[in-house]
């Protein structure tokens, strides 16, 4: 049994000192620059540098801060600067000028230099905030609220934002409390399924057996996913809490964090957040000063994308192959070693130490009744914001598209969105007043998934995106099971021979059968789901599918068996012969009237030509079927 | 825990041991269920080869017979038309994946594939899809028998056999997806490893995969 309020005093003391020493650093300028994976990719290393060198040349006393991802990827490189007086400002496409006069007119000077801010992140009275954009009205960041503005690296600007407050809430009563916050939340698991965490934790802590884990799903294995890797990189501590909570809960004693190996920055703040919480007795023996004990370590995943699913995550922690495995019995009965193991996702437990402190109440006031709280998703394609966005659940696709991302670039008309990855589904313009939940999202032929968001175009072909998704699930196939290893291969093998021309009615219906079937006969998750992408495309957008097969032609000028590169002759200027050199194998030719041509048979069309037309001639098109048109002038090579 | 729980499996109502699973208790009833990768004795299924669908009154989707644990009143159907499509398109899947002759093979008159074929009115010859056609070398290093991967249909009974029954831990799957295998260790020839040829796994073998050179047809 646990004393009083010995947690909540020990919490006390260390919340008093983190505060102080935040704000002692408070009293001078910051500057935090976004270097999570997808800043570093963007410059963010050399924005610091210049950074440190112009503060530096000028003897500033300046604090040079890393943060993780601030959530407006399209214009990294990203930095904020936090001076006493103003209110903090984030300016974007930071480079070694722009920061120079930054430096010089802001830090040094007093000219916030407005006209090259993205935002402000208090609200005041001389500059617009991030909410005040279409996007913040949708907006609501709740486990991406910190990301990007704290620094990842001490655990005091965790502890200052009453971070570790909820555990010391939790640890004054019973763990039955934990479970009934998060059982009347109704929180359910953001890897994919929508599965109510507070079921699978109830189911745990009832079992009797006394040695029990808690596991968190950081696999993250979907192409173009990257919310769980932000999380962890630019907000470690609140997965740690909402662990331990879990683990109090259901009493658990030891827990891991399964991150896959292509995460090195992951892995290596959650090792150092590891070590700083117990170094604090937020992790370890007698937590908080209290009877209660929990250690966490990190196992590194191999990187299959299949590893990602429960049974096979665990298989590969006991140093199996990374194999699923039938269910029943569940992880929470037999899992890791046997033992009854609670495994959620990396957002599912960051939601937890807010749902403790701020209560379930709070938690169903976000989102839809039976899918409340946020979605995260990663906005990429033809979009123009793309980034990482926190959005309530209930919010239409078409809200989404159009105000959170600002909608689809010019000149480009929306054709389908691609949500929840490989295993997720094309949806049509129809489909856009869809709202985002576990449940709709599921009716629609879709799913939430990982979180993935691809808005496509007229330029996309959605039977070779099809072939896409398919390829990836095909290839990450275990191959355990005889739907999955073989059904996928021939789905690929007919999608393939679509993109080409070949099939019929028959082939399009042996399609959709095949799909079913692998659908609802296969062993795991991967198999059951890798069929949403040909499905829905073949549900919404079966024109497309015939096009390829009855008239051999391409509508979106994708599939290269189907298209021929041409030089439209009116378009074309004797003057030029930029495309010439352009082409790696001769196959452009000057015609007896000094314009250019294509020989068809060199051609491997590789699209150089046409981006090396200068724009305004534009003559080298794409034609679907590939028949060339007749021609009164040809000839001469 | 009661003695036995009573089940209804087509109509019929019969008695099985508690906790057996659901195919073990049709098939020691004689009725039929297809099945290639299950192994009584194994507590937890391999439920890879997707042909033991039944129906249980009150789910609704078929399940495959193998993981499911008996349960008292429990009401299984063994065809449908959910069932029949699952069990012909997995049974047609495999063979598309399989060196379909049967007069040339060991096994013909004795095989698993031909069985469930005559039980639920399959053809072994279909062209619904195309032959995937994997090449394979032939191991006929063993004095007694030998193996031939292009019949075996990955139901992993050899291994159980391998490793459970002779304790040599000769074989084992390799690879993933479409390129799964049963292979050997550094995929070697079996007289090279230290297989003793107690042919635990040639008996294992529901087709003609690993056979009995005596049996061999040409
Ligand atoms: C092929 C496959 C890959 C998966 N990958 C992940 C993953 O990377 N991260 C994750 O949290 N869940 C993944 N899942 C879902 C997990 O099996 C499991 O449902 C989830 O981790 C449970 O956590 P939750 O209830 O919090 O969602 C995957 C499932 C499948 C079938
Ligand atoms: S569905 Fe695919 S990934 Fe899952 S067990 Fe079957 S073969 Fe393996
Ligand atoms: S598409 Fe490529 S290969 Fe074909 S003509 Fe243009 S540059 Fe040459
Ligand atoms: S680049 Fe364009 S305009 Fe110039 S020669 Fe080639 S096709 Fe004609
Ligand atoms: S294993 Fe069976 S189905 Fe295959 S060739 Fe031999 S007898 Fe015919
Ligand atoms: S060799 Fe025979 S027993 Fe072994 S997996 Fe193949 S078919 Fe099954
Ligand atoms: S990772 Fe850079 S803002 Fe998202
Ligand atoms: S016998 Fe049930 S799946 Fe193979």
């Amino acid at each position: 049994m646990v004393t009083a309020n010995k947690p909540q005093d020990n919490y006390k003391k260390m919340f008093e000192q983190a505060r102080e020493q935040v704000q002692s650093r408070q009293e001078k300028s910051r500057v935090l620059i976004g270097t999570a994976s997808c800043g570093l990719a963007a410059g963010a290393e050399q924005v610091k540098e210049s950074f440190c060198r112009e503060i530096e040349s000028r003897g500033l006393d300046v604090e040079i801060i890393e943060v993780g991802c601030i959530g407006h990827c399209y214009a990294e490189p990203l930095a904020i600067i936090d001076k006493p007086g103003f209110p903090p400002v984030c300016y974007g496409y930071l480079d070694e000028g722009l920061v120079h006069r930054l430096v010089e007119d802001f830090i040094a000077g007093d000219d916030p230099s407005y006209e090259y801010a993205l935002a402000a992140l208090e609200r005041n009275d001389e500059f617009p905030t991030f909410e005040d954009f279409p996007r913040g009205v949708y907006e609501k960041k709740v486990i991406l609220e910190n990301c990007g503005l704290t620094d990842f690296s001490k655990i005091e600007s965790y502890i200052a934002r009453e971070g570790y407050s909820a555990l010391a809430k939790a640890l004054s009563e019973e763990p039955k409390q934990v479970l009934e916050e998060v059982k009347a939340a109704r929180l359910r698991g953001r890897g994919g399924a929508g599965f109510p965490a507070g079921t699978k934790w109830e189911a745990c802590m009832n079992s009797s057996d006394d040695e029990k884990y808690v596991i968190c799903n950081a696999d993250e294995g979907d192409p173009g996913a990257f919310m769980d890797r932000s999380i962890l990189e630019s907000d470690p501590h609140l997965v740690l809490e909402g662990m331990i909570l879990c683990a109090y809960a259901v009493g658990a004693r030891q827990g891991y964090l399964y991150i896959r190996a292509e995460y090195p920055r992951a892995v290596e703040h959650i090792q150092k957040a590891i070590e700083e919480a117990r170094k604090k007795q937020l992790l370890g023996s007698s937590i908080l000063g209290t009877g209660f004990s929990f250690d966490l370590q990190v196992f590194q995943g191999s990187g299959a994308f299949i590893c990602g699913e429960a049974t096979a995550l665990v298989n590969s922690m006991e140093g199996k192959m990374g194999m699923p495995e039938s269910r029943p019995p569940r992880l929470v009965e037999h899992g890791f070693r046997g033992k009854p193991t609670v495994l959620n996702n990396v957002k599912t437990f960051a939601y937890v130490p807010l749902i403790v402190n701020r209560g379930a109440k709070w938690f169903k006031g976000i989102g839809t009744p039976d899918s409340p709280g946020t979605a995260v998703f990663s906005l990429v394609g033809k979009i123009n914001n793309t980034g990482l966005v926190e959005v309530p659940m209930g919010t239409t696709l078409r809200q989404l598209i159009e105000e959170v991302g600002d909608g689809l670039p010019e000149g480009r008309e929306f054709k389908a969105v691609q949500i929840g990855g490989p295993s997720g589904g094309c949806l049509p313009e129809s489909a856009l007043d869809v709202p985002i939940d576990f449940d709709s999202l599921h009716e629609a032929g879709a799913i939430m998934g990982s979180g993935g968001l691809v808005v496509m175009d007229q330029d996309d072909c959605m039977v070779a995106v099809a072939r896409y998704f398919l390829e990836f699930t095909q290839h990450e196939s275990c191959g355990k099971c005889t739907f999955c290893r073989l059904g996928t291969k021939h789905m690929l093998d007919i999608l393939t021979g679509i993109t080409r021309g070949q099939g019929d009615d028959q082939t399009l219906q042996l399609l959709k059968e095949l799909s079913e079937d692998v659908r609802d006969g296969s062993l795991c998750n991967l198999g059951c789901t890798a069929p949403n992408p040909v499905l829905t495309t073949l549900k919404y957008f079966h024109d497309e599918y015939k096009a390829h097969i009855e008239e051999g032609r391409c509508p979106a000028l994708v599939c290269r068996d189907l298209i021929l590169y041409y030089i439209e002759p009116p378009k074309c200027s004797k003057l030029c012969n930029v495309c010439v050199g352009s082409c790696p194998t001769e196959a452009i030719y000057t015609r007896d009237d000094g314009l250019k041509a294509i020989d068809q048979d060199k051609c491997v069309k590789c699209d150089n030509c046409r981006k090396a037309c200068p724009p305004e001639y534009n003559a080298v098109i794409k034609l679907s079927p590939p028949v060339l048109p007749a021609e009164k002038e040809r000839k001469a090579k | 825990m009661s003695e036995h729980v009573n089940i209804t499996i087509d109509d019929r109502e019969i008695k099985v041991r508690p906790g057996e699973k659901l195919l073990w208790a049709a098939l020691e009833n004689d009725i039929y269920i297809p099945h290639l990768c299950a192994i009584k004795e194994e507590s937890r299924p391999n439920a890879s080869c997707r042909l033991c669908f039944v129906e249980i009154d009150g789910i609704d989707y078929p399940v495959a017979a193998c993981t499911r644990q008996v349960e008292e009143g429990m009401v299984v159907k063994t065809r449908s038309t959910k069932v029949d499509r699952l069990v012909k398109t997995a049974f047609e899947l495999l063979l598309s994946d399989h060196n379909l002759k049967c007069s040339e093979c060991p096994a013909n008159r004795n095989c698993a594939l031909q069985r469930i074929a005559k039980e639920r009115g399959l053809k072994l010859k279909h062209n619904r899809f195309k032959p995937i056609g994997r090449e394979f070398e032939l191991d006929d290093s063993p004095a007694e028998f030998a193996f031939d991967r292009s019949r075996c249909v990955l139901c992993g009974q050899c291994i159980w056999a391998d490793r459970v029954g002779a304790e040599a831990w000769i074989f084992g799957f390799a690879n993933r997806g479409i390129d799964r295998v049963v292979t050997t260790f550094n995929n070697l020839p079996l007289a090279e490893l230290k297989c003793n040829e107690c042919t635990l796994c040639v008996d294992a073998c529901p087709v003609g995969a690993l056979y009995y050179k005596r049996e061999q047809k040409v």
